[in-house]
């Protein structure tokens, strides 16, 4: 392989190799700081990065905004519960099947097992759903939501109705939330790079002309919708182990509005967009927090009314997208910056969105 | 047995009416500027909340609630009015032209915003609030008694809807209204002011909210931060599910679904009544399968090719 080669699979990986490298040293910088409050912070927005992406891989490709994902989130993350927690532990709040009852699985296959099922889920209820397209398929991924939220709210022997589910075991830190979301990024990439991905993209920008040239837009949906959902319940996985207790009500409007609105600021269009949306808002709403809390400028102490930080956070988010309407990125990828040598690697470099139309001069 | 199925169908199609007039306030401006306004429940809350003194204590002290009944109408809609149109100015105007999504998570925001404003003003825990209690007793038609206030909901929904189709006949703005939703562009074209009909419609959806929330206050006879969203959610699945962008669709809808979440609740076994939501989500789903249009479709919202 000479360097020609190299260079055109770097330029070909340049997007998932820049974000993963932000990530990393974000951690990097945490990890040295050596501030365990912070690092559980990051942790946290780790987490949240692998749920935005598991939206963006289907929400960005096929433009099709659905509202319903966080239903895969709760059925991962009550999965992993069933087949992680010691029976010892299960036996006081669930009444579950002998064969879960009894055991407590190993933790790393659970949770692609416990990924494994909200995928094979989305599979099932895709199949008719992704027949609809615009606002019906989003009411329709809502429904399902709200049919698993009630379900999973009253089923009291499998997930402990609407009390908390505690004695999850704790494993997650913030280097197995980098795991996952590197692997995120990664396979989000390579998935909107593949013809698949490409199709589906293509789909978004017309469906019409799509359909004409010959591209299976139900299946193609369905794809993303089983790959996208495989990374929602990994998130509910990550979740579960790394606050160690599960409550239905966490799963319902505030997770689904707070993540989609992290996929819009940032832009819903691209990979980079959904990453940037979650650092930004997370930065945000930590730094009013703190605000919130109290700074120091010298002898004077600093601080706002309890209930500032929500305000601000819908000000700032309303804001953001009245002077970016696309979103921070506007469905941009992170930029080559080596000038334009002839590509190697064919396709894979994703077209920039037509701009919306008061951009359009 | 006859009290009992009066009984359901009068609790039905109180809260279809409900779910009817707040799905109207959605899809009013959903058909001219393709916003699903969330908020919208925020607005239905906001209008409850003015009755009391703004303060974070825990007993409520009436302020436009005491007002005689006339006054006390008329405050709460110029006031829902006033947030409707500031909204549009503030946060909606500058979006215009952006996607359907981006709007929508603007309304989420907004909506964000608003609970966060009630609960940082008046805190968060639920208050009673006595409104009218006279209209809660019940009146007896021979054998059978119903509640006076569910056969006022009743009328006050249908006086509205009358209204509403008259004023989108017969006046000027109500037929630029009905243009511009069946084409914006066109209709601006044709001399139509975009502003002048956008804030129309907000200014009806801040009427239609008022109403809406001065019959559910007076049924519940609680206010909350959070009231407006069961609400809003339920009656944005109706426009959909009754044909996104179709004003008798949003009516339909509101009906479909306010009758079969009363019906479900009664005549599911005891068992399966906790999952009753569930029941409406399923037939929701069921409908948007077989009609993906919703009941009423609409040629303006399909893809001319």
């Amino acid at each position: 392989m000479d360097s020609r080669h190299i260079t055109a699979i770097i330029r070909f990986l340049w997007t998932p190799l820049i974000l993963s490298f932000i990530v990393l040293t974000i951690v990097l910088i945490v990890w040295a700081s050596g501030d365990s409050v912070v690092a559980r912070t990051i942790t946290d927005g780790l987490i949240r990065t692998v749920l935005v992406i598991g939206l963006y891989i289907f929400i960005g490709n096929s433009g099709v905004l659905a509202f319903g994902h966080i239903a895969f989130m709760l059925i991962g993350g009550y999965a992993v519960a069933w087949l992680t927690m010691s029976p010892f532990k299960k036996s006081f709040a669930l009444d579950l099947p002998a064969i879960l009852a009894d055991n407590q699985f190993p933790l790393f296959p659970s949770a692609i097992a416990a990924g494994l099922l909200p995928a094979i889920v989305a599979f099932i209820v895709g199949i008719p759903i992704m027949r609809l397209s615009g606002i019906a398929a989003s009411i329709a991924t809502f429904a399902v939501l709200a049919i698993f939220y009630t379900i999973y709210s009253n089923w009291d022997s499998w997930t402990f109705g609407a009390s908390t589910l505690v004695g999850i075991p704790l494993y997650v830190n913030m280097w197995v939330a980098l795991g996952w979301t590197v692997f995120a990024i990664f396979t989000a990439y390579l998935y909107q790079q593949t013809k698949y991905g490409l199709a589906l993209r293509s789909s978004r920008e017309d469906e019409v002309a799509a359909r004409a040239a010959g591209i299976n837009i139900p299946v193609q949906r369905l794809i993303a919708f089983v790959l996208s959902a495989f990374f929602m319940g990994i998130a509910g996985v990550l979740q579960a182990h790394f606050l160690g207790s599960l409550i239905v009500n966490g799963f319902w409007l505030g997770i689904t509005f707070l993540s989609l609105a992290m996929l819009i600021v940032g832009g819903q269009r691209s990979l980079t967009g959904a990453v940037v949306g979650v650092i930004v808002v997370s930065t945000i709403v930590e730094l009013l927090r703190q605000v919130e809390a109290g700074i120091q400028f010298g002898n004077f102490e600093f601080s706002l009314p309890g209930g500032f930080q929500e305000l601000g956070l819908a000000v700032l988010m309303i804001v953001i997208l009245i002077y970016r309407p696309w979103g921070i990125m506007g469905g941009h990828e992170v930029p080559w910056p080596f000038g334009h040598g002839k590509r190697i690697l064919a396709g894979g470099f994703a077209l920039a969105p037509p701009l919306p139309k008061d951009e359009r001069k | 047995m006859l009290q009992l199925i009066v009984q359901i169908a009068v609790d039905a199609i109180s809260l279809g009416s409900l779910l009817a007039l707040t799905a109207l306030g959605i899809g009013l401006i959903f058909g001219i500027m393709r916003l699903i306004n969330f908020a919208h429940g925020d607005f239905i809350m906001l209008g409850a909340y003015a009755l009391i003194v703004p303060s974070a204590a825990d007993a409520a002290m009436m302020f436009i609630g005491v007002w005689p009944a006339p006054i006390l109408v008329i405050s709460v809609i110029a006031i829902l009015i006033v947030v409707a149109l500031a909204s549009e100015r503030i946060a909606f105007r500058p979006l215009r032209t952006a996607d359907p999504s981006i709007l929508l998570i603007t309304s989420f925001a907004l909506s964000f915003f608003f609970q966060n404003l009630v609960l940082m003003v008046y805190s968060g825990r639920p208050k009673g609030v006595p409104l009218w209690p006279d209209l809660v007793k019940p009146i007896y038609l021979g054998p059978i008694r119903v509640p006076e206030l569910h056969i006022i909901t009743v009328c006050v929904t249908l006086a509205l809807l009358v209204l509403l189709v008259l004023f989108l006949k017969k006046t000027t703005i109500g037929v630029q209204m009905r243009a511009a939703s069946e084409d914006f562009r066109m209709a601006q074209l044709l001399g139509v002011r975009g502003n002048r009909v956008i804030a129309a419609a907000f200014a009806i959806s801040g009427l239609l909210a008022a109403v809406v929330s001065l019959l559910f206050v007076s049924q519940t006879g609680t206010l909350s931060f959070k009231m407006g969203v069961p609400l809003v959610l339920f009656a944005f699945v109706a426009t959909v599910v009754g044909g996104m962008g179709s004003l008798v669709g949003a009516v339909l809808g509101g009906f479909v679904v306010g009758v079969s979440s009363i019906v479900f609740q009664a005549i599911l076994p005891m068992e399966m009544r906790m999952n009753d939501d569930a029941w409406v989500f399923a037939l929701v789903l069921l409908i948007l399968l077989v009609r993906p249009g919703g009941l009423v479709s609409v040629k303006a919202l399909q893809e001319r090719v």
